[in-house]
């Protein structure tokens, strides 16, 4: 029930309700490990709830893995590779295919238990978490027979086990951009989901069932940081691949110092995103809007921090207050939703912690007023003018509605506030000048950069950071390497 | 009660359409034993300047499709055929192949569709680079589709050997205009029809069923077809073609190849034959 006065215009008007229907989806009360093709009760029986943050209702019940289960898990996956890495690629291929068509069959179902689960817009979801998970099946399932083409004069050969710990923010979409390179190079896999959002990846379990590949080749646990702990620590698991805050991804890299296991790590952002007198203003507008208010904030790369060329900062800043008030925050599954929930209490927390920080450090703060729903976390969308590169927003990632702005003079002054971070995920670029978009992608220190367009993301395109937004990359011909060693 | 059984008519397949040739004129396919399998049509010079026509009309929008999207279509194509199985293996067994080699060549095509379905997003990375010149530009070469392909398909192996030439020159975004094989052009046609239930745009692939002779030297001079794949080795034709194709610089492919079930029937190189390099030059400097 959220209806938006949206007042900028002059004849004021709502949007009616537009709900995206749940009737057609399943989900259990209870939801089990899934370890070697099965579904498996956890060894010391413990479960937590998954909580819809639209509601704070729980929404089902899942299984806590522990070091055991964990153990139980590897011990699957490690007996499966020795079949599964000697499958030709062709083969091995053909159950990628199943699994993204599968995926694309059931793509309404995910796309509602993804926003029930996580809180984010429907919209979101069913137009961008889903199919670009199918698709990125789809895009590496083509690879498993084409190794040799991806590294020529070398012998591409798979790690072995892959322990896999994933975020919330895009539940799916981040199991598919672990799972499907290190099936396609022929790994196993033992993978987490994060434990506010699991449901998904969960779901993922029975359709890998039902594409019949062989059991134990991809394990699911759920758990928290702790079981996470006990993936990173396992002496039988090969590679690590985790995507999260840069925080953990530290304690990671130190914790298998020593080891062999290879790492990937896709960690935290502060993303630049820089707008030139010369853009075109109404769509960089909406470029900002996408960049920080895309999935609550809720973006490692998001563009949480605004450099907007001194000439135009007042034009610029007028024009993105009147798009926020126009934003609609509420009800995950309503497709009018602009902004869903924040995804869990404890993030909330941390948000509202940051709003604080940037009010008393100073920053001038704007708010669109907004009518939430009785329950649930939500957070307005916000941004801060009058900060500086030393403001605790202008530095720490907060992970959620924020935006920090600031303002230049020169490329030269913009070049060095953008990398002034220990951040390098992404930037955006906004001029219609050409070579200065082609200038900056140079001079910038970030892994991915949007000119004019913010917030992209596709199955061929390698992503991945620069400094300590991690190393290794996601996506196209460059996300097979993470996965494979070279005799 | 016995019943007697339905035969198909063969006819061409162009621009989405099934039509029969224009000159009216068939010729007879028999089997090994010399019996009539099927009464095939004789296309004409006009039937083949008709499907370039439409060809090209078709070839720009499958080009700029996404390749995500070229990609799905040709796994569509596998799907169908994967159904369609056992028809073919009847219609390769009919036309003289052993059940086995039947079998194993109709399991290779699917196979091969979903090989290249794969590429669709793909040979670009391999092709593609980024130039480091002396100056301050950034300048990339990519790859696009030539445009316009005449087939001439393989003789023996007539549905892999079609699958095998067809499937890399439309996922590289072409279009084509096929010549079947003359003495086993069924499967050709059939083909056709899982072409037409794959979502693949009409006009995209044009199949023609007809003579090497009175066919091939208009498939090799025509003005508005950009390169030529014959499949054969008849030295012969490959001079004529060449010759022919001098016209307007077509560029000209030959695979003399007799088996296409061997390993190196597929690769992007097979892509690559069909493909122009672009390089654009961008300055970086402010």
């Amino acid at each position: 029930m959220q209806k938006k006065d949206t007042s900028i215009f002059k004849a004021a008007w709502t949007y009616d309700e537009a709900p995206e229907s749940t009737d057609h989806i399943q989900i259990k009360k209870k939801y089990e490990l899934f370890i070697d093709g099965k579904f498996t009760k956890p060894i010391k029986g413990n479960y937590f709830d998954t909580i819809n943050p639209a509601t704070n209702k729980v929404i089902a019940s899942v299984a806590e893995a522990t070091t055991e289960d964990v153990d139980v898990a590897v011990k699957a996956a490690r007996k499966a590779f020795g079949s599964w890495s000697k499958l030709s690629g062709k083969e091995r291929g053909k159950y990628i295919f199943r699994i993204a068509r599968l995926i694309q069959e059931r793509a309404r179902e995910f796309a509602v238990i993804e926003s029930l689960d996580g809180g984010k817009p429907i919209r979101e979801s069913r137009d961008i978490d889903i199919p670009l998970a199918a698709n990125h099946f789809f895009y590496y399932a083509g690879w498993a027979d084409k190794l040799e083409y991806a590294f020529p004069n070398r012998t591409p050969k798979p790690l072995g086990v892959a322990g896999q710990i994933i975020p919330w923010n895009f539940p799916l979409l981040m199991a598919a951009w672990k799972i499907a390179p290190a099936l396609a190079t022929g790994n196993t896999v033992v993978l987490k989901p994060a434990e506010t959002t699991p449901l998904t990846a969960l779901k993922l379990a029975e359709i890998i069932q039902e594409s019949g590949l062989p059991k134990g080749v991809v394990n699911i646990v759920t758990g928290a940081g702790e079981t996470g702990a006990s993936i990173v620590n396992h002496p039988d698991i090969n590679k690590i691949a985790f995507t999260g805050s840069t925080g953990v991804g530290k304690y990671i890299q130190k914790a298998i110092a020593g080891t062999q296991k290879k790492l990937t790590l896709e960690l935290g952002g502060k993303g630049a995103n820089i707008i030139f007198e010369d853009a075109a203003i109404d769509q960089a507008v909406e470029g900002i809007v996408n960049a920080i208010f895309f999935n609550q904030g809720h973006v490692c790369c998001a563009g949480s921090r605004l450099f907007v060329q001194e000439s135009v900062a007042d034009l610029v800043i007028q024009k993105l207050k009147d798009r926020m008030e126009t934003l609609i925050v509420g009800n995950p599954l309503d497709k009018n939703t602009d902004i869903g929930a924040i995804n869990s209490k404890k993030q909330l927390q941390t948000i509202e912690n940051y709003i604080k920080i940037g009010v008393n450090e100073g920053g001038e703060i704007y708010q669109p007023k907004c009518n939430f729903p009785k329950e649930g976390n939500w957070c307005e969308p916000t941004l801060f003018i009058n900060v500086s590169q030393s403001h605790r927003i202008v530095q720490e990632e907060i992970f959620g509605p924020v935006l920090a702005i600031q303002t230049f003079r020169t490329i030269d002054e913009v070049i060095e506030k953008a990398n002034n971070t220990p951040y390098g995920l992404s930037a955006g670029v906004w001029t219609q000048n050409g070579s200065k978009i082609f200038h900056l992608t140079q001079k910038l220190e970030a892994g991915v950069i949007w000119a004019n367009t913010f917030n992209k993301f596709d199955p061929a395109s390698p992503f991945g950071g620069y400094k300590e937004s991690g190393f290794g990359r996601e996506g196209g011909l460059h996300g097979l390497k993470p996965y494979l060693k070279f005799e | 009660m016995s019943r007697l059984d339905i035969q198909k008519t063969y006819k061409l397949y162009i621009g989405g359409k099934f039509p029969r040739t224009e000159s009216g004129r068939y010729y007879a396919v028999t089997n090994t034993k010399g019996n009539l399998i099927a009464n095939m049509c004789l296309a004409s010079r006009k039937d083949f300047r008709n499907a370039v026509v439409i060809a090209r009309k078709a070839q720009s929008s499958w080009a700029n499709a996404t390749a995500l999207n070229k990609g799905q279509v040709l796994y569509r194509i596998a799907e169908m055929l994967e159904g369609r199985k056992e028809q073919f293996i009847a219609e390769l067994i009919s036309q003289g192949e052993a059940a086995k080699n039947a079998e194993i060549e109709v399991n290779c095509a699917i196979d091969r569709l979903v090989y290249y379905a794969g590429w669709s997003d793909k040979y670009q990375q391999i092709f593609s680079s980024v130039n480091p010149v002396a100056s301050s530009h950034f300048n990339f070469s990519n790859v696009e589709p030539v445009g316009v392909v005449s087939i001439i398909a393989s003789e023996n192996q007539s549905l892999l050997g079609l699958v095998s030439i067809i499937a890399p020159a439309i996922v590289g975004g072409n279009a084509v205009i096929v010549l079947a094989s003359e003495t086993k052009p069924l499967t050709a046609i059939s083909f056709a029809e899982v072409l037409h239930s794959s979502d693949v745009p009409g006009g995209v692939v044009n199949i023609l069923t007809g003579k090497k002779e009175e066919l091939m030297s208009h498939m090799a001079s025509h003005m508005d077809v950009n390169a030529i794949i014959y499949c054969g080795k008849d030295e012969n034709h490959i001079k004529n073609i060449n010759e022919l194709a001098s016209n307007n610089i077509k560029r000209t492919i030959f695979y003399k190849k007799g088996d296409w079930t061997s390993s190196n029937s597929e690769s992007p190189y097979f892509i690559e034959k069909t493909q122009e390099l672009k390089t654009t030059w961008h300055p970086t400097e402010v």
